[in-house]
């Protein structure tokens, strides 16, 4: 009998729901029923309430259980789910779950497929296809392809990727950077660790045909500290993509240079910011740059720099291999390609949803999400972020697109949307973002600075019950002051959760009587 | 999690790998960090002079990232998210609990992207997603 692969996934989120002792149990029975299996420790398929997803290779498709505790391992023996056999766990096969079945993965398409440190297998699911393709072309043919496609940053500002590259390939110097910007410091967002954790080479592959394109020879990956598991994976595939040739002095033997250097981030939300991210890779205090210069003019160490998140420089290998029409095909408006949504916090089916550009937020949270953890009803939204804005369900019908959401008062941000159910309190959540931003800001500049601190206690003053109607004067003026005077997104956008909570939820703000409504 | 106690030679040591790598000190900081547990005031000197930088320089990047400490940690370190998405799973009544069990050993952080799977808590280094007292207990004990 052949070896049986069981793919268990080692990825953060399913570890601390605990699959690892999920494989470790697994391993133990297997080996005392005289069974071979082979452990793959692959990246989750985003489908996190459903981890620890075991999945059993049966012939050509993948059978899966979850969530699996280590309890319920016996059971799953006895139940023969080692040929697939069926279970009150059993989802059936993994390909035709609805779930994941009806999404459209095309940056997230490996991700807990393969296994992730595996140069073989990334091949074998397309891997290194867009680089080699890449590599035949000129560094302005690869910018065309990438511009013609319409992807945007997808770290937030949703920037066409395309100029920002043209940008720097047009400013000449001998050194240039790629700065993938790792930082991914939102509350419920999460799809860049996945992916670094799931398929590192993907990033790394985006990285490099970056650096081909402009002419830059070294990168750097800025990945926050909370994400020791990240750091630790995409390391160890630098080293592999090292050892394959994919990186070094010649990339895939064409004789141009290209190596990635990972820094890990000391735990400043502010680094985040692509200029503060720069001060911080250079060794320094993480405050932010003032614009102009732009990074791609004057970057990191003075030089021109590519700054990108993730998700959108892992992007770019499918922009590359199945080239930009087809990746324009999907989206909407000026909003194309596909976006990894994220659905965080008290959300029943919470998880990674990549799709068309356009899908409606209803769809999202009542579709994928399947509604609120807690059973009670969804009261509040926040979309992108602790930047980002808080809707109602009445706003359910608002399609998720760049420029649909900043019709709407809010943005898209990194695509990370959090669930609230009827507890929330939405002066409470106003008075954090202002709060958070105290805590965060950098200090550069004054509006960030002192408005934070002002704009926390103001809103305390409204949560005492104190007379609302000049309360609520005084924060508009101070959002205001801080939506235009602020260096930066960190207090520019800060009034964004607040004035969003303010106008869609009035009643959590008048007539308080002290503290409570 | 165990480090070793201060001397002039360790830091040193630590230190020397990264002459080559352009703008040490934050790194310079972390490892000093990863090998003693925090950053003495010893080693802030020492970092200006092997690098060439001034000690207010790196006295300022020190003070400037929350994971960057100076005294010598504490026996267990617990850092609750305290971030939207574990706000919404009931992270705030968790802090007041582990605060309460666990003192000064429990500090906030924001966001470990564990946001679907909250309250996310993580001790030692080690995360635990849906959290809870006990599940938290049993990584203490």
């Amino acid at each position: 009998m052949s070896v049986i692969k069981v793919y268990i996934p080692g990825d953060s989120a399913a570890v601390s729901v605990g699959a690892d002792e999920v494989a470790l149990e697994i391993s133990r029975l297997a080996r005392a029923s005289k069974i071979e299996i082979e452990v793959i420790r692959n990246g989750t398929r985003g489908a996190l309430w459903l981890e620890p997803l075991v999945e059993v290779q049966v012939g050509d498709d993948r059978i899966g259980y979850g969530p699996v505790s280590v309890d319920d391992v016996a059971e799953l023996f006895a139940s023969q789910f080692l040929s697939g056999g069926s279970h009150s766990l059993c989802i059936g096969k993994v390909s035709e779950f609805h779930w994941l079945a009806s999404q459209d993965r095309i940056t997230f398409k490996r991700v807990g497929l393969v296994d992730p440190l595996s140069i073989s297998d990334y091949q074998a699911h397309g891997g290194w296809v867009g680089l080699q393709r890449a590599l035949t072309l000129s560094g302005a043919e690869i910018i065309a392809e990438v511009s013609e496609s319409g992807l945007r940053g997808r770290g937030g500002a949703g920037f066409p990727a395309g100029i920002k590259w043209k940008t720097v390939l047009e400013t000449e110097n001998e050194t240039k950077y790629i700065c993938c910007n790792a930082d991914e410091g939102d509350s419920g967002t999460y799809a860049d660790r996945i992916l670094m954790e799931g398929d590192p080479f993907t990033l790394i592959e985006g990285m490099t045909i970056a650096g081909i394109a402009v002419g830059a020879q070294e990168g750097y990956v800025y990945i926050r500290s909370e994400y020791p598991a990240a750091i630790a994976q995409l390391s160890a595939a630098i080293l592999v993509a090292r050892e394959f040739g994919i990186l070094g002095s010649s990339v895939l033997g064409s004789g141009k240079a290209f190596d990635i250097k990972i820094r890990a981030g000391g735990g400043s939300y502010v680094c985040g910011e692509e200029t503060a991210m720069l001060e911080s890779i250079e060794g320094k205090r993480g405050v932010v740059r003032s614009k102009p210069p732009l990074p791609a003019i004057s970057g990191l160490f003075g030089k021109p720099t590519v700054i990108n998140n993730v998700l959108t420089l892992a992007s770019v290998p499918a922009v590359l291999a199945d080239g930009a029409a087809s990746y324009k095909s999907r989206g909407v408006g000026r909003s194309l390609g596909t976006q990894v949504f994220q659905l965080a916090g008290n959300v029943k089916q919470g998880g990674i949803v990549e799709t068309g550009f356009g899908v409606s937020l209803g769809e999202l949270i009542t579709g994928y999400g399947a509604g609120s953890l807690s059973g009670k009803a969804i009261k509040a939204v926040q979309i992108g972020g602790p930047l980002g804005a808080y809707f109602a369900p009445k706003n359910f019908d608002l399609p998720m697109d760049y420029e649909s959401l900043v019709a709407a008062g809010g943005m898209l941000g990194h695509g990370g949307i959090v669930i609230f159910d009827t507890d929330v309190d939405l002066a409470i959540q106003a008075k954090f973002a202002m709060e958070f931003c105290a805590i965060e800001s950098c200090g550069k500049c004054t509006p960030c600075r002192v408005g934070s601190t002002r704009g926390a206690e103001t809103i305390q003053r409204i949560i005492d019950g104190e007379e609302f109607e000049p309360h609520k004067r005084l924060l508009l003026d101070l959002c205001e002051v801080m939506t235009d005077g602020s260096l930066c997104a960190m207090g520019g956008l800060t009034p964004m959760p607040v004035m969003s909570a303010m106008i869609n939820f009035p009643e959590d703000f008048e007539n308080r009587v002290g503290g409570t409504k | 999690m165990t480090h070793s106690s201060w001397s002039i030679d360790a830091a040193t040591a630590v230190l020397q790998p990264l002459s080559a790598e352009p703008g040490p000190v934050l790194i310079a900081l972390q490892a000093i960090q990863e090998e003693f547990g925090y950053v003495p005031t010893q080693a802030v000197t020492l970092i200006a002079s092997t690098f060439n930088v001034s000690r207010a320089d790196v006295h300022g990047v020190l003070t400037f990232y929350h994971d960057l400490r100076t005294t010598p940690p504490l026996e267990h370190e617990i850092k609750i998210c305290v971030a939207e998405a574990c706000q919404a799973v009931g992270s705030r009544d968790l802090e007041k609990v582990l605060k309460t069990t666990y003192k000064d050993q429990v500090c906030d952080a924001f966001c470990f992207g564990n946001c679907a799977l909250g309250p996310a808590v993580m001790v030692n280094g080690k995360l635990i997603g849906r959290a809870t007292p006990a599940k938290v207990a049993e990584e203490v004990k």
